[in-house]
């Protein structure tokens, strides 16, 4: 199998400020939305996530929404989470994913299945987020499976990703265990959703004193806030999630919420291409696909390189 | 210790459909501590049987016998003498004394009066705690006292997910176990531990081996 590295990380390689989307596959069996969706986004974004049965309710899985992506001519990055299979069935399924021409993996605990449309079901969480990176790495550069069994020919060559959440706590560890997921072989990483930049720039901070941001290419999540509901909605319900109570009172007095809300976006966008060690912006616009390229433009992001 | 609940009154009263006379059967050993199986439970149990049967028309006899630990052959054995005309056993024992019982009069139905929760302890009255899950290979030492594989609702080995919050886990009111497990690193000044890569478990020493066994050659009585 030929070495073919990922637009994403050949972007990455090269310096640029890479810009990635989120596509939620849907509660069907058709891809038509997400082929959609990827036509719809891709002049804006490098590469799309593809989120894997996310708050445990059952979707059109990751891999295979990954496969519309790329029918459309997108880039996908397949979120892989460990809540649903153990380790031989994630094994198999990157060895699916690479062989239909997926590049790109985010490695992911997964949320708890008690906020799915599932909650009777058993977790697996065979493996960990971190055990997963480091099984993904070992696939490729040690030709092993995570028995140690040797993959004779045609390993998958991913690139690697991680999430980092420096909005959860214990907040110092939170640093730590980024460094975990890097020495784990995590290449890039996309962090939750930044509303409190000052403890994101701590966060930094403190990654950049452990000189991770030079390890890994860390993509700064954001997500813009249809308005003021939703993001008091976000402060109460969302656990690891901190929206800051000037967000919610600037909505609140906005003529235009949406617009603000996607005012507030851009400008944080532009905020955080200023913190060193950011190599890029992941925007999460959830069920709000459609809203990437007027952020992506205001942002200052265009023309996309190829 | 092994910690039980009784299962729902209705539910037992199914189980003992048709039965005219019923062995009420306590264990003196966990379920006697967290009260859920003891000798005092027996009593209440066998009685409110008794009364609800009455009332439905279809009187029950019972039979209330605790023994000293429903997991020990030894003490199992003096069940027989109880036996005489009774149709069923209810167990109040957890599911290790409910299977014993099984295992030890053939001929006898035997059904549990309680769900087997979990190994866990006292918090405080009238609150008990899992604790240990029976993983069979103890990471204790890693992880500064604290057991992520049970207290976090992820089994996770190498930290905190993101629904931590202010020490609270996401899923339920309770603490964040990877929090415990950094505030006694922190404290004990083995932050530096928890950077380590914890490996994937070897779950093959956990339950998914069918029913495990410690054999100990150095204390078999070889008859």
């Amino acid at each position: 199998m030929a070495e073919e590295k990922s637009k994403l990380q050949r972007l990455l390689e090269q310096g640029e400020f890479v810009v990635s989307g989120e596509i939620g596959p849907p509660k069907s069996a058709a891809g038509d939305g997400v082929r959609h969706h990827t036509e719809e986004l891709k002049p804006y974004v490098d590469a799309m996530n593809l989120t894997d049965n996310q708050t445990a309710i059952v979707r059109l899985s990751s891999i295979a929404a990954g496969i519309h992506v790329m029918a459309a001519g997108g880039e996908p990055i397949i979120q892989m989470t460990c809540r649903d299979r153990n380790r031989i069935a994630l094994q198999s399924d990157l060895l699916g994913a690479y062989s239909l021409g997926v590049r790109n993996v985010l490695c992911l605990s997964g949320d708890h299945q008690s906020f799915g449309n599932h909650q009777a079901a058993k977790n697996v969480f065979d493996l960990d987020s971190i055990q997963l990176i480091k099984t993904v790495r070992d696939m490729r550069d040690k030709k092993a499976f995570h028995s140690g069994e040797a993959i004779k020919k045609d390993e998958p060559r991913f690139f690697i990703g991680a999430v980092a959440n420096p909005f959860a706590d214990p907040f110092e560890f939170r640093v730590l265990r980024l460094e975990k997921k890097i020495r784990a072989g995590a290449q890039f990483i996309q962090t939750q959703c930044i509303f409190d930049m000052e403890r994101f720039e701590k966060f930094m901070d403190l990654a950049r004193n452990r000189g991770l941001h030079e390890q890994a290419y860390i993509m700064a999540g954001v997500m813009p806030i249809k308005n003021a509901k939703v993001a008091k909605y976000m402060q109460k319900n969302v656990s690891g999630m901190l929206v800051p109570d000037g967000i919610v009172e600037r909505l609140q007095k906005a003529e235009d919420q949406t617009a603000e809300g996607v005012q507030i976006c851009i400008e944080q966008i532009q905020q955080l291409k200023s913190i060193p060690g950011v190599r890029g912006v992941h925007i999460m616009a959830v069920a709000w696909e459609e809203i990437i390229p007027t952020i992506v433009k205001g942002a200052g992001l265009l023309p996309r390189p190829q | 210790m092994i910690v039980a609940e009784a299962k729902p009154l209705e539910e037992i009263l199914d189980s003992l459909k048709g039965m005219s006379k019923v062995l009420v059967a306590g264990c003196g050993g966990c379920v006697a501590v967290c009260l859920a199986g003891g000798e005092k439970e027996v009593g209440i149990m066998a009685s409110a049987l008794r009364m609800k049967r009455e009332l439905a028309g279809e009187p029950l006899v019972t039979v209330e016998e605790t023994l000293t630990r429903q997991c020990d052959p030894e003490y199992v054995k003096e069940l027989g003498k109880k036996l005489d005309g009774v149709d069923c056993i209810l167990s109040m024992a957890c599911g290790v004394g409910v299977q014993f019982l099984a295992e030890h009069y053939p001929d006898m139905w035997v059904v549990p009066a309680l769900n087997t929760k979990f190994a866990g302890a006292t918090i405080e009255h009238g609150l008990w705690e899992e604790r240990c899950g029976l993983c069979g290979e103890c990471v204790l030492a890693q992880t500064g006292g604290v057991c992520p594989v049970i207290r976090c609702a992820k089994s996770l080995l190498n930290g905190p997910c993101g629904g931590s919050q202010n020490g609270k886990c996401e899923v339920k009111p309770n603490a964040c176990a990877w929090q415990l497990i950094y505030d006694r690193m922190k404290s004990l000044g083995r932050l530096e531990q928890l950077v380590e890569v914890a490996e994937a478990k070897d779950w093959s020493k956990s339950r998914d081996g069918g029913p495990r066994q410690v054999v100990r050659e150095d204390v078999k009585i070889d008859g």
